[in-house]
């Protein structure tokens, strides 16, 4: 009986702070989606009017299509670029605590500090990039000016910001390899290609479907580049459903919308995070 | 190699050399690679222009409290959960786990009208208190101390050593790697969050680096946002350097985190 009173006063801390900023906003979150609420009355319960409102908001559709956008393409660079960069590392002989030092760099960086540099670096004129372009000779770009290409140019930020993760993950895993794989693959007679696809590959799923799926889930709350770049232009192109929410909650004063709006984010995002639990769960 | 070195530390030396150049040379088509007048002053003006002193404080107060809550809340409650046992002692450790599954953002609504509720907005700890649910530290520290053999804790009983002292004085000192992994994570975490921060504190003196460097952005003159830029991510690099090896082999042995 002592022993359990000690031990819950060891977790009281926890259990408060779990209570208040965890479980209880939880189950708050959820009945603010059906209430509409001014901190002067009472909350009125509303139903689903605070959906309603939002699928009749033109940008919720356009938030969605962007957000769904940035993770695919997130996805497709985020997740090759740290593939490719963590297979030339494991075969590099020399200086990889420098190139593991490099790429890790740009992770300890504050996101608003990344997000206003490349604000400076996609400046069409004295940029960088259209100052390397230019010196190539090739054809100078718009970067977050236009709306076509707007959100592929986030895209990129956050993938130079974040790649380091993903990367050291990932040659962490291929190190565990057994080389003798290789060597026999190489005695079939198998070339790069079909090593990486035979051996490297099934070798290490575990952790490429694990990396994937926590990509899939930071992304879909992309919200500091997009807040700080462009501020969801140009002309929408670039609005994600957090920037919404940020705009019902915190410039319409429309908490009972924005919750209902988190209940979208949360609905979809508990899949991947649940796929993503019970990949880690199998794996140990 | 050098389409890396060229992708990563190009862009970080371009803005540092930038910052050097006066404004009008910084706004020149095509730019000087090095400035052609150098003023390194710059750091300095940027410094009293954004009042940035204040602003490193605040963060630094966020990002110590921080840490030193999520030790004090996650360290006893690890330690309960792995060698104390209580009755429900799993469904506790569950109902944190479970948490993990959820997205920050969704969140962000009900805890700031919690924080609110609690008169907390525009205080550090509407950051540390937050900060400290985090299941992700009780986990990586209960995983630790489940390896500490029985023996070594039964030993300091028989002594006469309470839990509390059987903790302080066994337990901890052998955690130390996991305590470095869990307190480097958390200053990090803490000096690099942007959202909540902005919405927590609305009063702009009491804003931290981030907050207060994208308020400015938009009216600082280019040559002192860039040098405001490099100063706010200096101590990041600088913490890199220094602890490299705990941080990357926190990243792949310490489980992943997103």
């Amino acid at each position: 009986m002592r022993r359990h009173l000690t031990a819950y006063g060891f977790l009281s801390g926890a259990l408060v702070v779990f209570a208040l900023f965890s479980w209880y906003p939880i189950v708050r979150g959820v009945t603010l989606s059906f209430q509409q609420v001014n901190f002067v009355t009472a909350a009125d319960w509303v139903g689903w009017s605070n959906f309603e409102r939002l699928v009749n908001d033109p940008q919720f559709a356009i938030a969605w299509r962007n957000t769904i956008a940035f993770t695919a393409i997130a996805l497709v660079l985020g997740f090759g670029v740290p593939f490719v960069t963590a297979v030339v590392l494991n075969e590099l002989r020399h200086a990889k605590t420098y190139f593991r030092l490099v790429v890790y760099l740009p992770v300890m960086l504050p996101p608003v500090v990344t997000a206003l540099l490349w604000k400076w670096f996609y400046d069409p004129g004295p940029g960088l990039f259209n100052t390397v372009l230019r010196g190539l000779g090739l054809p100078e770009g718009t970067w977050l000016d236009s709306g076509r290409i707007a959100l592929v140019s986030l895209v990129v930020v956050a993938t130079w910001a974040n790649m380091g993760s993903a990367t050291l993950i990932y040659l962490a895993a291929l190190q565990t390899i057994p080389g003798e794989l290789y060597e026999a693959a190489e005695l079939d007679g198998a070339g790069v290609l079909q090593r990486i696809r035979h051996v490297t590959i099934p070798q290490t799923k575990f952790v490429l479907l694990m990396l994937a799926l926590l990509q899939v889930v930071a992304t879909m709350q992309v919200f500091t580049e997009p807040f700080i770049m462009t501020g969801g232009g140009p002309e929408d192109s670039t609005i994600t459903v957090l920037l919404l929410l940020y705009r019902y909650a915190f410039v319409y004063n429309d908490f009972g919308t924005a919750s209902a709006l988190s209940l979208m984010l949360f609905t979809v995002l508990g899949v991947f995070s649940a796929l993503y639990l019970r990949v880690t769960s199998r794996e140990h | 190699m050098l389409i890396f070195t060229a992708a990563f530390l190009v862009p970080l030396v371009w803005v540092v050399l930038g910052a050097m150049k006066p404004p009008a040379e910084l706004a020149r088509v095509p730019p000087t690679i090095l400035p052609e007048t150098w003023v390194p002053e710059t750091y300095a003006q940027a410094w009293n222009y954004m009042d940035l002193g204040r602003f490193f404080l605040n963060t630094l107060v966020v990002a110590i409290g921080a840490w030193a809550v999520q030790l004090a809340v996650a360290v006893p409650a690890a330690y309960a959960l792995s060698k104390l046992r209580p009755l429900l002692g799993n469904v506790i450790l569950g109902l944190m786990l479970a948490t993990l599954m959820l997205p920050a953002a969704a969140l962000l609504v009900p805890m700031y009208l919690t924080i609110s509720d609690l008169g907390l907005l525009n205080s550090p700890a509407a950051i540390w208190l937050p900060a400290a649910a985090n299941a992700f530290n009780i986990y990586l520290l209960k995983r630790f101390f489940d390896q500490i053999p029985r023996e070594l804790l039964e030993a300091a009983t028989i002594d006469g050593a309470g839990p509390i002292r059987t903790l302080i004085n066994i337990v901890l000192p052998i955690s130390r790697p996991i305590l470095a992994v869990v307190s480097i994570f958390a200053v990090v975490a803490a000096w690099k969050d942007f959202i909540w921060p902005l919405l927590v504190f609305s009063d702009p003196a009491k804003q931290t680096l981030s907050v207060a460097l994208q308020r400015f952005a938009p009216d600082t003159p280019i040559n002192l946002l860039l040098a405001g830029l490099v100063l706010a991510g200096l101590p990041m690099v600088a913490l890199f350097l220094a602890f490299q090896r705990h941080i990357l082999a926190g990243l792949t042995a310490g489980g992943i985190k997103g």
